[in-house]
This record gives C-alpha cells, structure tokens and sequence, in this order.
C-alpha cells in the first residue's frame, strides 16, 4: 500500500500551478474578461488551482488560431501526424505517474484506477490512431472505360469538442485523437469540474504540436461551451454529457449546418443468467466482480451497470454473494492505491445522489447495502463521499430508470430468456449491457437482442481502443474508440474523372 | 386548484430572481443521461426549443418574476416520473451542461416525493406541443 502525497505537498511528483490561462495558438494566454474560477478538489473540498473563465471572445481566438492552422495540418501527410500521435504517446506514458496523480486529486477517482487505466488507455488510444490512419486507403471506383470515380478523405477542418469531468484524461483523448489523426484542428472545451489536470498534459505535448492544433478554452457551459457549439468556424462538434445538452447541441449544430456526435449516457442492464452459479469456480468469482462493478470509478460512468437483473433460479445465492462483496469494497483516501472507491466528483454530483437513493426509499426499493453518504474522517471530512449501495426493486421504479451517477446499483429478477430481454430493453437508453452466461448461445443471442451499442460479454468495463463504442436510442450517435471514427472527422472527396477526348451530345 | 406537478424552493427560487434580472424571462428543461443529467437545466426561455416530444409540467411561479418559469420534460422521461411530485432546489456546486447558474456556483437539482392517491387523482392535464 502506497499513499500519494497530495499535489503540492513534500515529496509529491506532481504539482499544480495556483492558475490556469487557456491554451490558444501554442501558448497560454489570459482570458479576454480578465476573471478565473476557483477549483477544488472532490478528496477534501478545498480549492487547490483557479482557472480562466473563457468567453466568446476566447472561444473565437481559439477557432481562429485553429483555423490559421488548419490548412497546413490537413495536407501534412498520415505518417506525419501518425509520428506527432506517437510522440504524444510516448510523452504520455513517461510522466504516468505524475498525470495519474494529477487527475484523481482533481476528479476524486482512486489512482489505482489512474495509474492502472485512464492514463494507459489514453496512451494506447493515441497509438491507436497513429496506426488507423497510415493504414486508412481511399477508393477507386472504375464506372466504365472512359471513367474513374476517385475518393480521398479529406479533414473537416476545425472541430469543436466538449468533454465531461468522469475521466478528464481519457475523454479528451478519445475526442483529440481521432480528429487530430484525420486532419483536423482543434478547440477544445474541458468540464468545469475537471479544469486543470489536461493542464498537466499540455505543458508536456505543447512542443510536439504546431501553434494552434490543440487549444483548449476553459470555462463555464453558457459562457464558453456554448459559444464554441454556436461558432461559424467548426465544421463539426462532439460532445459527451447529458440529453438536455445533447440536443441543445444539436440545435446550434443545427444553425450551421454541421454535424454533431453525442454520446449521452444510460442506464446499462447487467445480466446474470442462472447458468453462471452453476459452479463455484473462477467463472462465478469473475461474475461476482461484474456485480460489483457498479461502483468503478463511483459510478460516475455513463456505462455504469446500475441495473442487475440476475436469473430467479439463482437469484438468493448470487445476490447474497454479492452484497458480501459489495460490503468489501475499500472507500477511502484516493490517493491510497489500496482504495478502491473514492469520492463523487463534485457536491452537486454528491447531492444528487443522495436525493436518488432517497426517492428509491420512498419507492419501496430496499437497500441490502450502503443507502447513506460516507462519513470519512479528518481532512476527507469535506469531501464527497457515498455508500456503494444496493437497492433491491422493481424496473418501473425511477432508480431503474434515471441515470444516478454514482455507486448504486438496482436490483431486480428476470424468470427466462425472454423476461430478460424485455427488462434489459425497457429503458430509455442504450448505451452499454452486460451478458454473464457460460452458454455462448445464450450469450450470444442476448447480446444480439439487447439495443445496446455496447454489449459486455462476461466481461464489464472495458475500453480497449478497436472496439466501437457508442449508443442506441437516447444514448446518442456516432461511435468512439474504433477506426471508423475517423469518418466522423473527414468528409468524402469524389474527383469523378472522364478520360474520353469527345462530348457527350448534350449542346 | 389541482395539484401542482412542480413547486421550487426558495433557495431556488432567490437563485431564479437574479439569473432573471441578469438574462430575462427563464424555462427549465429536465435532463435525462449521464454527468450532469438527471438534474433540471435553467436557460433564457425559448433558447431551448421543445416540441413534440416534449411535455409542459407546469410554471414555477415566482414573486418578483413576472413571467412564471415553464417546467418541461420529454414525454418518454415523463412517463417514469408522472407518479413523483418535483421541487426544484438549489445546492453548490458546478454544474456543466448550459445551465445558467452554474457561473455562480451553484446548481439546479431535483427533490421528489411520491403523489398521494388524493394528489393523483387532482392532477391537472398536461399540455405537448
């Protein structure tokens, strides 16, 4: 067991700067309104950095900086940019440690989790694109002897991205990634909540990149996402978040005729069919786990499996074991690499919590587990803390329907096949599912019966790079964390060329 | 007078006289999905357009704001909360998504309770687009 000393603190191998500027055309410049906000963290509640508070005066720099760099990045050749990808990988990976620490004082998340995940995936994910795009080929199209249609890829242009605060690392990186291997330049618009630590990587990347390929403008929603969203000179916006926003978007997408891909979260059905409590061997252990997997990253993750749905015939058992395991889960201090859980990202995101597994209780949902906030001790004291929770209900109740974001899972039965599916579909979203079964039959077909964009198959939780991520119904559109995403940041070029020396007979 | 669907605090509701003094008449829309969802956003009234797939739960009227602040929901999400009575309150924090008070570092959440079988049967109809 190690324990990070807080940023800042003797022997800390991170430290944060007291203020933040944006980043804009390769350096840090002010803001235009002259005013910052103050950031604190979730682990004790106390302001650790402040940062610029952007406006549109910044977000139009942002998108001018981008565009005068824009032409020039579009015609770099892929193994140019593959190269700088790499680069940023690289430079990624040999500060680990300190991104690591940087992020989970910032989010609230345990650093097992950042060392061990976020900051590896990011890393692989730039190698990924690097990969995608020396391999991505245009087409040739021969429509008849005198005539070749030719496609070439070609980059949007400027994008606009806005990320939420659950994986501040990671989510930036899936967005940059692709658009900067397709071509594109970049604004980019961190959560509020998570200001700073993408901070902590640009002062590591800047020198890779040309002036004016990343910016980041930071700042509240209406004041400095919205006006990036509205902006004339994106040709796209990507955006992860909550449905509201999500079609506010779209609406402003709309304006300028550009397209937009959301991924808005759900409400992911785990399932357990009874097959998996057929022995008591590793498999069980390893279903067990996916139960409690409700409660990574404390909750606080738009795949979170808050609705089990475990099979009647094994229903006691399995359930029993794992509200055992859920009472192990370690809470504590997130910079302690034994913790397993660690603090909500913000007190809002903590209060509305609360207010979830109070109106579960009003409900009629029983709580076999958690069912309060945490009270940890000395400087954690004013930090934001929740009981992983288990509630045992039915699927029309609103805990089973609502996003809570945060460690609490709903628990319900299913009698066969069929009850599964229809339980596993009656939601709103379709975001991710989980499928336990020793059957590949069975995990097969519920997999394919699911509306779900991602299906876990005896598995939870995983997001290698190479498999497409993204949502059904109202969890959004368009894919993330696979090669097609670079169709999402280029538009098609068809140079459709005649080689006949004679007219066509029209005039 | 049947019952209301949605009430607001006062903590909200002094929140709500100053972003009206600062932006003008207001709505709320509330939001499904992760991060900040399931929370009510506040914007400028008519910058977020509903339409048909969207239902009106009631105004939130307000002393000192003259035009009462339209509560709206989309009809699929409603349809899971129509047996909930909802107060809109205000806690700190820093909220993202568009939300207008997030700026002052607070945020919009929702506090519920279940309608009585007297409150059920006394509740007005709703309108849609």
């Amino acid at each position: 067991m190690t324990r990070y000393a807080a940023p800042g603190e003797a022997g800390s191998v991170v430290s944060y700067r007291p203020r933040y500027d944006h980043f804009i055309g390769g350096e840090y410049v002010p803001p235009a309104s002259g005013k910052y906000f103050e950031n604190p963290t979730p682990v004790t509640g106390q302001t650790f950095t402040e940062i610029a508070r952007g406006t549109a005066d910044d977000v139009d720099r942002a998108v001018a900086a981008a565009e005068g760099a824009s032409a020039a990045w579009g015609r770099t050749s892929a193994g140019e940019r593959a190269s700088i990808l790499n680069k940023i990988a690289d430079r990624i990976e040999q500060n680990l440690e300190m991104i690591a620490v940087a992020e989970s004082w910032e989010n609230g998340k345990p650093v097992r989790e950042t060392l061990a995940a976020d900051i590896p995936l990011a890393v692989d994910h730039f190698r990924y694109f690097a990969g995608a795009i020396r391999a991505q080929e245009g087409s040739i199209s021969q429509i008849d002897d005198d005539t070749v249609a030719y496609h070439f890829h070609e980059p949007l242009g400027v994008v606009g991205q806005i990320i939420p605060w659950n994986f501040p690392i990671l989510m930036a990186t899936w967005k940059l990634a692709p658009a900067l291997a397709a071509g594109n330049c970049v604004v980019l618009k961190p959560a509020e909540q998570t200001p700073a630590s993408i901070h902590v990587v640009m002062e590591l990347i800047a020198d890779l990149l040309p002036p004016g390929v990343i910016n980041v403008v930071n700042g509240f929603g209406v004041e400095a996402g919205k006006p990036l969203a509205q902006n004339k000179g994106i040709r796209k916006v990507a955006f992860t978040g909550e449905t509201t926003t999500g079609r506010l978007i779209m609406q402003y997408a709309s304006e300028n005729l550009i397209p937009v891909t959301l991924e808005l979260g759900g409400k992911s059905p785990n399932i357990f069919f009874g097959d998996v409590a057929d022995h008591n061997d590793a498999f069980y252990n390893k279903a067990q786990e996916g139960f409690a997997m409700f409660a990574l990253n404390q909750g606080e993750v738009c795949t979170c499996p808050s609705r089990a749905l475990i099979q009647s015939s094994i229903y006691d058992k399995f359930l029993g074991d794992g509200v055992e395991r859920v009472k192990a889960i370690k809470q504590g201090h997130p910079l302690d690499t034994d913790t397993q859980v660690g603090a909500q990202a913000s007190n809002d995101q903590f209060e509305k919590i609360l207010s979830y597994i109070d109106i579960g209780k009003q409900e009629g949902a029983k709580v076999l587990a958690g069912g309060e906030k945490a009270e940890l001790s000395g400087e954690l004291s004013g930090g934001f803390y929740v009981q992983p929770t288990i509630f045992e209900g039915d699927n029309k109740m609103r805990i089973f329907q609502e996003e809570i974001f945060g460690p609490v899972v709903s628990v319900t039965k299913f009698d066969d096949y069929d009850d599964a599916i229809k339980t596993a579909n009656d939601t709103l979203y379709g975001l991710g599912a989980g499928v336990w079964s020793r059957s590949g039959d069975t995990a097969y077909r519920a997999g394919r019966d699911i509306q779900a964009g991602r299906v876990w198959t005896n598995c939870y939780h995983a997001y290698p790079a190479h498999a497409a991520f993204g949502g059904y119904k109202q969890s959004g559109v368009g894919r993330e964390n696979h090669k097609m995403m670079l169709d999402h940041y280029q538009q098609t070029k068809n140079l459709l060329v005649s080689y006949s020396p004679d007219a066509l007979g029209f005039f | 007078m049947s019952t209301a669907r949605v009430d607001v605090s006062e903590a909200a509701a002094g929140m709500l006289r100053q972003l009206t003094e600062e932006h003008g008449p207001l709505m709320f829309h509330q939001s499904g999905g992760c991060c900040d969802g399931s929370s009510p956003m506040c914007y400028p009234d008519g910058e977020f357009r509903t339409g048909h797939s969207d239902v009106h739960l009631g105004d939130l009227v307000i002393d000192g704001i003259e035009k009462p602040i339209g509560f709206w929901m989309s009809a699929s999400q409603f349809e899971y909360w129509s047996h909930t009575h909802l107060t809109v309150d205000l806690v700190k924090g820093r909220g993202s998504g568009f939300s207008l008070e997030a700026p002052e570092g607070f945020r919009f959440m929702i506090r519920s309770r279940l309608f009585t079988e007297d409150e059920l049967n006394d509740l007005p109809a709703l309108i849609s687009h």
